[in-house]
């Protein structure tokens, strides 16, 4: 079974890009199980998501402790004490941001992709909704997924014109994310 | 004759209750949003626009009117569908008890979140707890699959002759109500089929302009008495009822929960533990890592907490050295946990065994693996004859 | 009852309102934090009546949010008459 918690700010799209997430899981015949912890449910308050998936029905109903992978939407929220706390040794961190790191932030953390998910999605979409985006980078990152099957997903909730939008930043976030390993 | 396998797809717990009743085909639906339930109003009146559900969809100011709406809907014959939390609970309380007094055959999903007292959008079993003496039938359910089947349960239990009783599928807010995973949606059809053993049945009492009846009458003294002890007969048979619907689910759509109780490796157990709602699916995984470390413990998932399942459970727990109950509620006057204190009724069939009481997950607060963990450790000590603590408030002796 | 120590200070829900009703601290919330130009605040004081949690400190002669609360709503730049507040993103600071 693998963790995954993402950390944005109400109104990124944490929830949606969980959410996304499992449907893809799902796609690829996957068990998953997904949601969301608000404090308060407004604009700004900070968000956590969870998304679990498995070869089996995952039976655990707990917010995630020890994830595997980190998925951070808002990259003021690295400066939050606890984001890296119970994080697995050999840990991922997915994180919109325009710079690169320059040092290790966790000792468990051994690989990290970094993308400027908010340019591009202001670029493509004309809105700050890095969330797409970050999907893609996770699947070529992780490869726990398929890029196929992230795009696939984004059809539940776009269409038209501003899913055509969202499946470049997914692409964009696949092909343009850094990766950074640690021993 | 099997049912379809149905269209996997992924979605909330919210979602997985407005599916299942739309799939029930009410004639009625009258609900009024409240985080967290609010995604079940929201789909019901997409499916409403779409037109996959042909209701009439009441938009009601308030959930006191909702349920008001939906017991005169079935009074008249129909079938009908609300849904509510806590403070919507609380505000249709006297509709509530209405419905159940007139033997009207509601089926409402309540998304369990803390009631009125202090102030908190946050998950919690206190509502359920709160409104256990309405005379409804209550059962409680563990994740987004359950939800959607257990609706399709509820309306063949609630309008069955031989029950017409409201019933109330609870499910944790939050933890479950917002929790994606994958569902089969059963197909149309076999839902019809699952459902239309009722129209076998004799005509249950309606208001027909043809045949003039008057609902709510007065009750006067010992016909009080016997309306009463027909509603508590109709809750006793309302047991075996549930099983019965429950296993011929199984056998139709492929998936079953066990009735009244489902019991997880309790048969060569040395003790038990006991919860129900979301802190089953976690309890299953922390009893099968205490199994690997050669810990005999055993788990009963509470389904139908009204009627409470007193024989299933004297027959589950008999023999056992010891039983932990998780409550996600309190009982105030006992000060313990209120399913615990059910369970110590059953002392004299039991026997004479250590029962413990947790308090856990009020106000959201997570029952995580650690709590369940700390709960076997307890009750396992208590079986060997150790001393024990009666009442734990686990996050609250967490902290020090 | 096994708790001997409480984390709250009364009996029910309640909380100091001497405190101006700041009790939980959203300035993680902010994605944008007001900064005060002390040369053009004339000291009026309309930043701290519009501001809706009331988080402006009274310092000698200018306004300053209170950044444990503030949420960067950004009201008291909008208000304020002499523009000596400008809104600029948190990822711009390092405290």
């Amino acid at each position: 079974m693998k963790e995954i918690r993402f950390h944005g700010r109400g109104g990124q799209g944490a929830v949606l890009a969980a959410r996304m997430l499992a449907i893809a899981c799902v796609a690829e015949g996957k068990c998953v199980a997904s949601f969301p912890m608000y404090g308060f449910e407004r604009r700004g308050a900070p968000v956590v998501a969870f998304t679990r998936f498995d070869d089996k029905p995952i039976m655990e109903k707990t917010q995630i402790y020890n994830p595997d992978c980190l998925v951070v939407i808002d990259p003021g929220l690295l400066k939050l004490p606890t984001l890296f706390t119970g994080l697995n040794p050999n840990g991922t961190l997915i994180l919109n941001s325009a710079k690169a790191f320059e040092k290790q932030p966790n000792e468990n953390l051994k690989l990290a992709g970094v993308v400027n998910a908010t340019q591009i999605a202001v670029e493509e979409v004309g809105r700050d909704v890095p969330n797409t985006c970050l999907l893609g980078a996770f699947a070529a990152v992780t490869a726990w997924v398929t890029l196929k099957s992230v795009q696939a997903s984004l059809s539940e909730y776009f269409s038209g014109d501003i899913l055509k939008k969202n499946l470049r930043c997914v692409e964009r976030g696949y092909n343009e994310v850094k990766v950074t390993k640690w021993q | 004759m099997k049912a379809k396998q149905g269209e996997l797809k992924v979605m909330t717990g919210n979602s997985a209750a407005a599916y299942g009743a739309m799939l029930c085909r009410p004639d009625v639906v009258a609900s009024y949003p409240i985080t967290p339930q609010t995604e079940v109003v929201e789909q019901l009146s997409r499916f409403h626009a779409d037109g996959t559900l042909e209701a009439e969809m009441i938009e009601v100011e308030g959930e006191n009117s909702a349920m008001n709406a939906v017991a005169a809907a079935t009074l008249a014959g129909g079938r009908a569908f609300t849904a509510t939390s806590s403070w919507g609970l609380v505000y249709m309380y006297d509709a509530v008890l209405q419905a159940a007094g007139f033997r009207a055959p509601v089926v409402m999903a309540n998304v369990n979140r803390e009631t009125p007292g202090i102030l908190a959008v946050s998950s919690g079993q206190q509502d359920m707890i709160q409104t256990r003496d309405t005379g409804w039938i209550q059962v409680i359910v563990e994740n987004s699959q359950e939800i959607l089947d257990t609706i399709i349960m509820a309306f063949r239990l609630a309008e069955d002759y031989d029950i017409q009783l409201p019933v109330m599928v609870n499910y944790d807010g939050f933890y479950i109500s917002y929790l994606a995973e994958g569902v089969r949606i059963p197909a149309r059809e076999d839902v019809d089929r699952f459902l239309s053993v009722l129209k076998t049945q004799p005509q249950r009492t309606i208001m027909d302009p043809t045949r003039p009846i008057g609902a709510g009458s007065h009750g006067l003294m010992t016909e009080f008495m016997e309306l009463r002890y027909r509603h508590c007969a109709a809750l006793d048979r309302a047991k075996k009822k549930f099983d019965d619907i429950d296993k011929d689910y199984g056998d139709f759509f492929g998936r079953s929960y066990g009735g009244q109780i489902e019991e997880y490796r309790t048969e060569d157990a040395d003790f038990v533990i006991l919860t129900s709602g979301s802190a089953v699916g976690t309890s299953r995984t922390v009893v099968d890592a205490k199994r690997t470390e050669g810990v005999k413990v055993g788990l009963i998932k509470l389904r139908m907490f009204r009627p409470f399942p007193q024989e299933k459970l004297i027959k589950a727990i008999k023999g056992k050295k010891a039983v932990g109950v998780i409550d996600r509620s309190v009982n105030f006057g006992w000060n313990c946990g209120p399913i615990y204190s059910e369970l110590r009724a059953l002392t004299p069939e039991i026997g004479n065994i250590p029962i413990l009481s947790f308090i856990d997950g009020l106000a959201s607060i997570d029952i995580t693996k650690p709590h369940i963990e700390r709960v076997i450790d307890d009750v396992a000590n208590a079986a060997k004859g150790k001393p024990y603590q009666a009442v734990t408030w686990i996050p609250l002796e967490e902290r020090e | 009852m096994a708790v001997k120590k409480f984390s709250t200070k009364y009996e029910a829900a309640w909380s100091d309102a001497d405190q101006l009703l700041l009790c939980l601290d959203t300035g993680t919330w902010r994605t944008k934090r007001p900064v005060v130009d002390k040369e053009k605040c004339t000291y009026c004081g309309l930043c701290a009546i519009y501001c809706p949690p009331q988080c402006m400190i009274t310092r000698p002669d200018f306004f300053e949010p209170n950044l444990n609360f503030c949420k960067g709503c950004g009201i008291c730049a909008k208000e304020c008459l002499r523009g000596a507040i400008t809104m600029r993103p948190e990822g711009d600071f390092t405290s």
